[in-house]
């Protein structure tokens, strides 16, 4: 583990402990007040837990609660902190911001701006060196704030929400840059987004009510969430496979139809397929002639959830009423067919 | 920024408003009728006019400057950080605001003064500092000092931390972060107090006179000058408050209050 981190805060009942391994990336999900901001601030240096330690590829940046205190002020730590906001100071350049960075680390003026110039272009930011931040729109100032934090050469990066304030439009060119560049790179990334775990993170942490509830690798959560707080958070229907120009094909042969989003898989490389188990229908036959994708499967359990019944199978599961539950008679054990719209499914590279 | 239209106000209070007004500007315009414009640049250039003048601004200049340099960390302290009494510190620091300036003077001058707090230290280094020219920039400095730290900390609290936490977080150090991201942000509260910091210091009268005195060329500011001209020569006293006026209203076009810290 290159990152360790356990703190306990009685007064917001928070009591999380968990790891990233060297250069991987970490996804803590939760809902609003689960205690990620919190996880964030402690390790950053702006909050003290009661008690705790946190180290970073084998240096103690804090240890409160016994004997031998430490605590490492925040400039101190070498964690990049990525908000919501880009945050670029506005009274710099583009240039001068992402230098600024290796200039507080005590690199010339020119070595800064060669670096801030190489961080730009790898985010394709290249062309904003010249302008003031109040000149360049959200999705193009988080790109660039995604640049300086890595010019500034952490040995972590903290994430929070990046997308969150980011037009719907925009995100996805900023998640391709935040994949790019968090590669072989050691980071916790917070967001209560489970597309963004599943496309930036190896490993996901669910947090609830101030405890880990999950932990394990990302597809593996979401897909198979053994907490009921991680199904409901993630929700997603989740089917791998490789593209194969068309549509994506399955490790059983099935193909699954959907629309591409973000930057297209290659044929024959690694996709996901998404939907939401709301639109899923259920039959008790396969449709005939229907332009949908359809999952002949058996039903492992069925759980009220509000209104709706959840019908879970072995991968998937579909959101249907309690009345077309009833209508179908549907019991565990029987097989039935999982139909869902191709305009529903959503199709990422991996 | 957007445009709303206000709450209806009461048609009968513009009329105690007009009255106010004219109040305030009535006094500036008698100035100006009572300026004897063909002699003015005479009046203004007299030899102690010009030294009233080159005085004044000499030491409004210089107690600015100390100002800037007690100022503004007295005014990050003041935002950044929190101490037991604190606010007391922060209302005693703001007295010379509503203290009257000779009560101020008197104070430096049993602080600093041959029989004052510092007197005997002082004049153990021969040093004197009452009724000098350091005189005239302490007394200014005294009272014009809580408007830039006023302006500033209102500047500094508004701002917030948010950049300075990105700053750290990418390995400044304080230092760093105070000299390249804190006091550019802040940079137009800072200028803004400044300007009213001169201002106040240009006008200063009791504090200096209590504490300075009235030596032509080196304690006369232009106010003191106005006030002796007044019996003698009413009309220099007339040219040089008007320059006085003027300068005012050039500085309050730079530091108008809804410009500053915002």
């Amino acid at each position: 583990m290159s990152f360790e981190f356990a703190a306990r805060l009685l007064d917001r009942r928070l009591d999380v402990q968990f790891g990233v391994p060297d250069g991987e990336t970490v996804a803590l999900l939760g809902e609003n007040g689960a205690g990620k901001s919190t996880v964030l601030a402690i390790a950053a240096g702006h909050l003290v837990p009661d008690t705790g330690q946190v180290s970073l590829d084998g240096r103690v940046l804090l240890r409160v609660g016994g004997a031998n205190r430490v605590d490492v002020p925040p400039h101190d730590r070498e964690i990049a902190l990525l908000s919501q906001d880009p945050l670029l100071f506005p009274h710099l350049s583009v240039r001068d911001n992402v230098a600024f960075g290796p200039r507080s680390r005590g690199r010339s003026r020119r070595t800064a701006l060669t670096e801030a110039d190489r961080w730009l272009a790898e985010v394709d930011a290249a062309e904003f060196a010249a302008r003031k931040p109040s000149a360049l729109s959200g999705g193009e100032a988080q790109r660039v704030a995604v640049a300086r934090a890595m010019a500034a050469d952490p040995r972590l990066l903290l994430l929070d929400e990046p997308m969150a304030a980011v037009d719907v439009s925009v995100a996805p060119v900023l998640r391709q840059a935040l994949r790019r560049v968090l590669s072989g790179r050691t980071a916790v990334l917070v967001t209560h987004d489970p597309l963004d775990a599943l496309l930036l993170a190896d490993r996901v942490v669910v947090l609830d009510h101030g405890q880990v509830v999950e932990e394990g690798p990302t597809r593996e959560v979401l897909a198979r969430p053994r907490s009921a707080f991680a199904a409901d958070l993630a929700g997603l229907n989740l089917l791998s496979g490789t593209w194969s120009g068309a549509h994506l094909r399955l490790a059983d042969g099935t193909t699954v139809t959907g629309l591409v989003t973000g930057p297209g898989p290659e044929a024959g490389g690694q996709a996901v397929a998404t939907f939401r188990p709301g639109s899923v229908a259920v039959y008790r036959d396969a449709p005939a002639g229907s332009p949908r994708n359809s999952f002949t499967t058996r039903i492992t359990a069925l759980d009220p959830l509000g209104d709706l019944i959840r019908v879970r199978s072995k991968h998937l599961s579909a959101h249907i009423t309690t009345q077309a539950a009833a209508d179908l008679d549907l019991v565990p054990g029987m097989q039935v067919s999982f139909s869902v719209k191709a305009t529903e499914v959503s199709v990422y590279r991996l | 920024m957007t445009r709303q239209r206000a709450a209806a106000i009461p048609r009968w209070i513009y009329l105690p408003a007009a009255l106010g007004a004219t109040f305030v500007l009535l006094p500036l315009i008698a100035i100006f009728t009572k300026v004897d414009w063909p002699h003015f640049a005479a009046l203004i250039s007299s030899d102690s006019s010009r030294a009233a003048l080159v005085l004044s601004l000499k030491t409004s200049g210089a107690s600015t400057v100390l100002c800037v340099l007690l100022g503004v960390p007295m005014a990050t302290v003041l935002a950044r950080t929190s101490f037991a009494g604190q606010s007391l510190l922060r209302s005693l620091v703001l007295l010379p605001l509503v203290l009257p300036p000779v009560v101020g003077g008197l104070a430096l001058l049993y602080t600093f003064g041959r029989n004052g707090l510092l007197g005997h230290t002082l004049a153990v280094l021969d040093i004197r500092v009452a009724f000098s020219t350091i005189a005239v920039i302490m007394a200014q400095t005294f009272v014009a000092l809580p408007f830039l730290v006023l302006s500033l900390e209102g500047a500094l609290r508004t701002g917030g931390q948010r950049y300075e936490i990105v700053a750290a977080s990418l390995g400044a150090k304080p230092t760093t972060v105070f000299r390249r991201i804190t006091l550019p942000l802040v940079m137009p509260g800072l200028l803004a107090g400044a300007v009213l910091s001169f201002a106040r210091a240009l006008g200063e009268f009791g504090a200096t006179i209590t504490f300075a005195g009235s030596l032509q060329g080196v304690t006369r500011t232009l106010p003191l000058e106005i006030y002796l001209q007044r019996e003698g020569d009413p009309d220099a006293a007339v040219a040089l408050a008007l320059v006085l006026v003027v300068v005012a209203v050039i500085i309050i076009a730079i530091a108008r209050p809804e410009r500053a810290g915002r």
